[in-house]
């Protein structure tokens, strides 16, 4: 092969690359293994992923379980392998999906339009802070703390090239819930849009019809967040919100090391021309039957580059195809038990532990931990295969004595009993397997 | 076929001057070439307009068309009907479907922009 390239050797043929990208040592491969001896070492190696664990991580990616016709779907080819459907003509099976997948979005958002997804739930939130800030003229933007703190991360990213002030309120520190009082003393007649999430990323349903009153009264639009879509199945759609913008990994996406995800933002029907990313719309074709295409484009950088609602293009509609059939799968009855056996599991454990907020929470809370670490009471968990929640002490220092504890369908009783009793040790110790 | 008492742009925009304010609409002309119109965008009360500069869009079924200030001057009024009957610039573009009014800042401007006669025959043309 190398003959056939001109070339005298594998480091000739790899000498083009930068020296910092390449590997200067030899893979930590036998050399002359077989295929199936490298399928065999990969199999063993993947025997170390952390498989017959139990998950207590939430924090805006979530462990439910994936309905096998998921995958049956979104891997025939005629999903997987196609693009951006804009002939019309020939799309029509792609394009039914994704306006079922907006549909429903409506449905569970209580919103009168919804794209065809974002990239994620994290980039999400910065799109629908532009679309505040072009509908409403004004350029500053308010986040609750109590939003996810990567979610903010991104928005001030995006604010930073963009003149957007960013400026955040509190919470009320007894209850988790948004500080109502801070968020008035904040908003001013600059403020194009005020931003809470629900549940917050404490897991706390939060005040979201209180905070969009705040905001109207000041001429500012209120977004709210979402991380956990699930929870949609059983709280009041937020039809007080003007924007709604979240991520939809619950929705039978993999954790996959953190993406891909799709976000998704709906909005009501005065907002639809500031939406970014795809819209499917449905229209009848030349025979007058029902048919769908691509719509409002004109708000697309394909169409006007300069003046577009967005630089997003291609979409993760394939992703969003994975919640498309998932929301299918689930329909409106089955979304809501699984959104009940979640809240049931989460108080089971929430009424053994000491939570730390009083506001009512979904499938997440905050507990704390008394007599050791949150990275103590971690590493004992862990040998008896439980990961534990997500120490809090590296985004917010003053709860550095909490944990983060989500619980799923996918949580068996025996393990939040052992998280239950690890945490009334309130002392480090070897929690017996 | 274009009111002798109106002035017009290049890019097919008409004005109508009345003391130090002036009315601002689309031609006969560009209605015609953009097809049924679907979406109008329009500044805000108070938004300052310069000549030549956008003021806002005019969206058709085939194409969204940027909408060019005749003249420089301070928004005053917008035709909020157009909201909800964009298809009326289709049908009355000289009249009902103007888009804006303004207090001007510049009245010589109106000398750069083209008569009825002249916007006939530029029309004519460009056809």
């Amino acid at each position: 092969m190398l003959d056939a390239c001109g070339v005298a050797s594998a480091e000739e043929l790899f000498a083009h690359l930068p020296e910092a990208a390449r590997l200067n040592r030899p893979l930590a491969l036998d050399p002359g293994i077989s295929e199936y001896e490298i399928v065999d070492y990969f199999k063993k190696r993947a025997a170390h992923n952390a498989n017959g664990y139990t998950s207590f991580l939430g924090a805006g990616v979530y462990h439910h379980y994936r309905p096998v016709l998921v995958d049956a779907v979104v891997s025939r080819g005629e999903f997987l392998t196609s693009y951006t459907p804009y002939q019309a003509e020939i799309a029509q099976g792609t394009l039914t999906t994704i306006f079922e997948f907006q549909t429903m979005m409506c449905q569970l958002t209580g919103m009168d339009v919804a794209n065809a997804s974002m990239y994620d739930g994290s980039t999400a939130l910065p799109e629908a802070a532009m679309m505040a800030v072009r509908a409403t003229g004004k350029g500053r933007v308010l986040v609750a703390r109590n939003v996810h703190p990567e979610y903010r991360e991104v928005l001030r990213t995006y604010a930073r090239h963009q003149g957007m002030p960013v400026v955040e309120f509190g919470y009320v520190a007894e209850t988790g819930a948004v500080d109502l009082e801070d968020l008035e003393r904040h908003i001013d007649p600059l403020t194009a849009a005020v931003i809470v999430q629900s549940p917050n990323f404490f897991g706390v349903i939060d005040q979201v019809k209180a905070a969009a009153e705040v905001a109207h009264k000041h001429g500012a639009l209120l977004i709210m967040v979402f991380t956990e879509a699930v929870s949609l199945g059983i709280l009041e759609p937020p039809a007080d919100a003007d924007i709604v913008a979240g991520e939809l990994q619950s929705f039978a996406i993999s954790p996959c090391y953190g993406g891909p995800f799709a976000g998704v933002i709906a909005t009501k029907e005065k907002f639809m021309r500031q939406l970014p990313g795809r819209l499917v719309g449905q229209t009848v074709d030349s025979r007058g039957n029902r048919a769908f295409c691509l719509t409002l484009s004109t708000r697309e950088q394909h169409i006007r580059r300069e003046k577009a609602t967005s630089n997003i293009c291609t979409n993760q509609a394939l992703i969003a195809l994975m919640a498309t059939v998932f929301m299918t799968v689930y329909g409106k009855q089955g979304l809501r038990e699984l959104a009940l056996q979640n809240l049931a599991k989460a108080n089971y454990l929430a009424d053994k532990s000491q939570r730390r907020f009083t506001a009512p929470c979904f499938n997440e809370f905050v507990a704390r931990v008394e007599g050791q670490s949150p990275d103590e009471l971690n590493k004992a968990l862990l040998k008896t295969r439980i990961i534990g929640g997500l120490p809090l002490a590296k985004h917010y220092p003053e709860l550095s004595d909490c944990v983060l504890l989500c619980s799923t369908e996918m949580t068996p009783r025996e393990s939040m009993d052992l998280v239950a009793t690890a945490l009334a040790s309130k002392k480090p110790v070897e929690v017996q397997a | 076929m274009y009111p002798d008492n109106f002035r017009y742009t290049k890019e097919h925009e008409w004005v109508m001057v009345a003391g130090d304010s002036a009315t601002i609409g689309i031609t006969h002309h560009a209605q015609e070439e953009l097809g049924d119109i679907v979406y109008v965008d329009l500044p805000k009360v108070g938004a300052q307009l310069a000549q030549g500069k956008s003021l806002g869009s005019v969206e058709s079924v085939k194409a969204v068309s940027d909408v060019y200030s005749p003249l420089s001057g301070e928004v005053i009024e917008i035709n909020g009907a157009l909201a909800d009957k964009p298809e009326s610039l289709n049908q009355d573009p000289h009249g009902a479907a103007w888009l804006v009014k303004v207090k001007l800042s510049n009245p010589g401007e109106i000398e750069s922009l083209m008569t009825a006669s002249d916007y006939a025959a530029y029309v004519g043309a460009e056809k």
